[in-house]
């Protein structure tokens, strides 16, 4: 009974006190720290002298005074203890409501101000709730390392007075976007996570959905926020159908519609239109617009030129090589081979070390019938892939080849993979 | 608290009296001092006039120039009070330097 009210406290409310005991002391260490102690006493506490009305506030109430006491013991906190002198007292442990400060965090968390690894970490310690090991294990860290990480990141915050707070409208679409793409980056590592690595008792990509989701309850009639939601579910109703029996990755217009997540897909195609209608586009709802528009067509009959015209859209907000040379790749389905030649002429120099670019060229020169050239780009493309699912898709386009210099005629897929998995940047640069 | 905003550019680039970019500094000065935010600031000479010491084993070191040999060196700097980061990150921007080197933003520690 004790363990399933505690236990329904961490899952539920432990973001939400830690939020608001941040936003009270401007610390997230001592936030941490007093909420913490706040459960270990209700551990001791609860079993004695039973659960009592609100736990949550409660707990809080014990936190509040746990951090006052900590400050006390310290010369720093002065100036804050001054503004808590009068709640010092009166700790209410009757409270069941407290005000969500959640959004607050978030945006401190994944502050310009913090570098990108930093940002994605504490946005999983605090609101996520990992543990400092888990997040290691998920990042392949030591974890000495990402706890001196974390540390460094929560000593900014308070040294520097990074606000937890929801910025302004003047800042808010900077802002926004920083948090999004640390969502993004999340739900990217779990995404790209498919072999090797230990496995995890985190899903990334499924806690990434799952703070996309709270961000949308924090702030409903955000756009971006729906369209991020909507791309990340979108990608992820196709997990069960992006491997073959041997591992190696299947291009998403030979997928088995069949083993998509059917109730993912039409959530992620409902999110999508209900941010369309609030008529702000963006770079997430359009990479939303088109995950979704890659599983309405038949397999091998996706809509091309209305996802070339959604690239168009897409360099107008993200004008970078990724994008170009996802552009390049639906000419190129389209049949525009010679505009996508021209285009990936000029991001050679940008996308050189680039595994997706090369399997681009490939499948180009299959298509031109130039045999030779397409080996030896595949060639390339196989030595730079990153796990051996993508290997082995590669090989095996490379072995399809015809052994005389003619065109076959059979369609090939490859910037399908691209179009799932390179939609935004690679994440926190491993 | 105080922040200090330490403004890097390239020598080359430096506004030269009379410049359009000297009169945007006044009237940021001014802007910024009319908005209680400012709290002190200074144009530096350029590099080339600086001297670096050092105290070694009681004996004073003396060297001539900085000693990195960077593209970009500290022109000047404002020290701003602002009830926070995003503040002070507003104000900075506002730096008509921002346009043509970096900024360095930092809290000064306070000795209680």
């Amino acid at each position: 009974m004790i363990g399933a009210a505690l236990a329904r406290f961490m899952t539920d409310d432990r973001g939400r006190c830690l939020a608001a005991l941040a936003a009270e002391f401007r610390d997230l260490d001592l936030a941490e720290e007093a909420l913490s102690a706040a459960v270990e006493t209700a551990l001791e506490a609860w079993p004695c002298d039973g659960t009592p009305e609100h736990p949550r506030g409660w707990i809080l109430a014990v936190a509040r005074r746990r951090a006052i006491d900590r400050l006390r013991r310290q010369a720093r906190g002065r100036e804050v203890l001054a503004q808590h002198a009068i709640l010092a007292g009166t700790g209410d442990d009757t409270v069941s409501e407290i005000p969500d400060a959640r959004l607050g965090l978030i945006f401190a968390c994944c502050h310009p101000a913090l570098d990108a690894k930093s940002r994605v970490a504490l946005t999983l310690r605090t609101l996520g709730g990992l543990t400092t090991g888990e997040i290691a294990r998920a990042f392949l860290d030591r974890e000495a390392a990402m706890g001196q990480r974390l540390t460094r990141a929560k000593t900014k915050i308070r040294e520097a007075r990074i606000p937890f707070a929801v910025p302004g409208p003047e800042d808010w679409d900077v802002r926004l976007e920083s948090v999004l793409r640390v969502l993004y980056l999340i739900f990217n590592e779990g995404y790209s996570r498919t072999e090797g690595a230990a496995p995890l008792r985190i899903d990334l990509c499924e806690e990434a959905i799952w703070l996309g989701r709270m961000l949308r309850q924090l702030r409903p009639d955000e756009p971006e926020i729906l369209g991020l939601l909507a791309l990340m579910l979108s990608v992820h109703a196709r997990r069960h159908a992006r491997f073959g029996p041997d591992g190696a990755v299947i291009a998403l217009d030979r997928q088995d519609p069949r083993r998509w997540d059917g109730p993912a897909r039409h959530e992620a195609e409902t999110l999508l239109d209900e941010a369309l209608r609030l008529g702000r586009p963006g770079p997430c709802q359009i990479k939303a617009a088109i995950s979704c528009l890659h599983m309405q067509s038949a397999p091998g009959a996706a809509d091309w030129r209305q996802i070339v015209l959604l690239y168009d859209s897409l360099l107008r907000h993200e004008p970078t090589p990724v994008v170009r040379l996802n552009r390049a790749a639906a000419l190129c389905e389209l049949g525009a081979l010679r505009e996508a030649e021209a285009e990936l002429a000029t991001l050679a120099e940008a996308l050189e070390g680039y595994q997706p670019f090369h399997a681009l060229r490939a499948d180009i020169a299959a298509r031109r019938g130039d045999t030779a050239a397409a080996r030896a780009s595949y060639a390339r493309a196989i030595g730079m892939a990153g796990t051996s699912a993508e290997r082995d898709f590669l090989r095996k386009r490379s072995e399809a080849l015809p052994e005389a210099e003619t065109f076959s005629g059979e369609k090939s897929q490859p910037q399908e993979k691209k179009a799932e998995t390179k939609l935004g940047p690679s994440p926190t640069g491993r | 608290m105080k922040y200090i905003a330490l403004i890097y550019y390239d020598p080359a680039a430096a506004p030269q009296s009379g410049s359009k970019m000297n009169e945007e500094y006044f009237a940021f000065t001014r802007r910024a001092m009319e908005a209680g935010v400012m709290k002190g600031g200074d144009a530096l000479h350029p590099p080339a006039t600086a001297t670096v010491v050092r105290t070694r084993h009681g004996k004073v070191e003396t060297m001539d120039g900085p000693f990195a040999e960077t593209k970009e060196q500290l022109g000047g700097y404002y020290v701003f009070d602002c009830a926070d980061l995003d503040e002070a990150i507003r104000w900075v921007a506002d730096i008509p330097g921002a346009k043509i080197g970096a900024i360095e933003v930092r809290p000064l520690v306070v000795f209680e």
